[in-house]
């Protein structure tokens, strides 16, 4: 009794029409006639996509900065950050020459994230200090083997001819939370690192 | 005679083929009734707007994997789904297609047979479907096979008696059998559902339980039965068991609108000045249309009404319909007694 809410169930005798069934039959029966004109609420999918919202966590992407060099330099704060433990990479050394391929002196050699073991959280997104990984609108594909699901550098790494718009997701409001966040979750990582 | 053995053959090819195409696009209906229905779209990729789905459902069927239980009484387990397919093409024997014409000098009824106990046929045949469900859930040794062929049996037993007893009413007022002749009192008449409304909402109701359709769907029902007596049948088995369900509410559909919606008859057909086989094509495609109508009820109907609980099903079959089908005798009775009918 505290909301007020709660209501006594009253089981009475049915009247007559209620008895006979076949009035309710019949409201029911143009309830369903109705529905038939209305617009169908699903969508023919493959061919026809509903709107995702702008922040839909889905495929992530490793990208490029404008100049089309890679921004990942394997810190691993991704890994570390994951709850689901998808993420491995290699780090290795850029050499001369290199410039162009990756922005930093570090970068990742091998990067693989396992989509089976991922819950598109979105927390390497939120750890990465150096603005490379992302989480996009697109699905992960179903595959029929397990395998197929541990993708590395060459499907996650942003192509140059078909860039992708994270814009949406490194919105001010973002960008001010991930600034005032990320002191504070380094530090919370390095503290639990060194407890260890 | 020759001439006479070559039509009906002909009338009896057409009605084979003209129960398997409804029943085939009748799975098809059902599937975009429900959808659009519950606000969905419905099958549309095989063919444009699915119209293909019907084909690639079959081709599915046949070429699935058969599976007979070791179990199961082999000869009984084929048995059954034959018989459901068998009794269920039966009963559309003695149905009038269109009125009889004048075609190269001899006589042509569109009926493939006029036996003149039409109604005792179609009761007998459907009576005998409900044996294909039994020694189909029997022979299955399995049980919520079992379990569904008792239901389907005693269902049958409990609505046939009401459905009986709301044609003996029409029987009272038309004084004959005959299918042909009882649509043919309805030409230029009211239909026989004016006279006989009570009778017709029992012979309805007892339809939907006698072609084990929703909210009479016990014997197959998915959530309580696992598929009923159907549960072990895969491949073209099930197909037919399935297939069996609607060429009898196609069936069920013409015994209605003949029986209470004037058959093939059109509205003011006298008046239309259209004789011969112009007239007989139209009729026939009013009948059709008839038809539909009814196969589209009794979808709207499984679409929007939930199963009945069992010891409902039997209560309302013992205690309701046969108690109205008897009240409904009387009133026919007394209402031509006071006419003169019957002296």
């Amino acid at each position: 009794m505290l909301t007020n809410r709660s209501k006594s169930v009253v089981k009475k005798e049915m009247s007559l029409v209620e008895k006979l069934y076949l009035p309710a039959i019949l409201s029911g029966m143009a309830i369903t006639f109705k529905h038939i004109f209305k617009k169908p609420a699903t969508v023919r999918y493959p061919e026809e996509k509903r709107e995702m919202a702008p922040i839909y966590r889905g495929h992530h992407v490793l990208k490029r900065d404008d100049s089309g060099a890679e921004r990942c330099t394997a810190c691993g704060l991704c890994a570390v950050a994951c709850p689901a433990e998808a993420i491995t990479m290699d780090a290795a050394e850029r050499k001369p020459g290199e410039e162009h391929l990756y922005r930093e002196e570090k970068y990742a050699a091998k990067y693989e994230i396992n989509m089976l073991r991922c819950i598109f959280c979105g927390l390497c997104e939120e750890a990465c200090p150096k603005e490379a990984i992302f989480l996009t609108d697109t699905l992960v594909n179903p595959e029929v083997a397990r395998d197929a699901f541990i993708y590395g550098k060459d499907k996650l790494v942003e192509r140059m001819d078909h860039r992708i718009d994270v814009s949406k997701r490194q919105t001010a409001d973002v960008a001010m939370f991930k600034h005032s966040e990320m002191d504070a979750k380094h530090n919370k990582v390095y503290k639990d690192k060194t407890k260890q | 005679m020759v001439t006479y053995i070559l039509i009906k053959l002909i009338l009896v090819l057409f009605v084979f083929l003209l129960a398997l195409t409804v029943a085939a696009y009748s799975t098809y209906g059902e599937r975009k009734v429900s959808a659009w229905m519950q606000d969905r779209i419905g099958p549309d990729r095989a063919g444009p707007y699915g119209l293909l789905q019907p084909l690639a459902d079959g081709i599915k069927m046949f070429t699935k994997e058969e599976l007979i239980p070791s179990s199961s009484s082999k000869y009984l387990f084929i048995l059954g789904p034959s018989l459901a397919m068998l009794t269920a093409l039966m009963a559309g024997v003695v149905i009038p297609w269109a009125g009889p014409i004048e075609l190269f000098g001899q006589q042509v009824s569109f009926q493939v047979s006029d036996i003149n106990i039409g109604i005792l046929y179609i009761f007998s045949v459907v009576s005998i479907g409900v044996y294909g469900i039994m020694i189909g859930g029997w022979a299955s040794n399995n049980k919520y096979s079992l379990l569904g062929a008792l239901r389907a049996s005693s269902q049958m037993i409990s609505y046939e008696i009401a459905m009986g007893l709301a044609i003996v009413a029409l029987v009272m007022k038309s004084g004959t059998l005959s299918l042909a002749e009882i649509v043919a009192q309805q030409e230029g008449n009211w239909m026989n559902v004016v006279y006989q409304p009570l009778g017709f909402l029992i012979f309805l109701i007892c339809a939907f339980a006698e072609t084990n359709r929703a909210p009479f769907d016990l014997p197959e029902c998915e959530t309580e039965l696992i598929g009923g007596y159907h549960t072990e049948y895969s491949s073209m088995k099930l197909g037919l068991f399935l297939f069996a369900e609607y060429i009898n509410m196609f069936v069920s559909s013409a015994v209605i609108s003949s029986l209470y919606f004037g058959g093939y008859n059109l509205p003011f057909q006298e008046y239309w000045g259209l004789t011969g086989p112009w007239l007989a094509a139209l009729q026939f495609g009013f009948f059709f249309l008839k038809i539909v109508f009814f196969i589209f009820l009794f979808m709207w109907v499984r679409w929007t009404i939930p199963r009945f609980r069992y010891d409902q099903l039997l209560h309302l079959g013992w205690k309701i319909l046969l108690p109205l089908a008897i009240f409904n005798i009387i009133v026919t009775g007394l209402v031509m007694w006071a006419n003169g009918y019957l002296s």
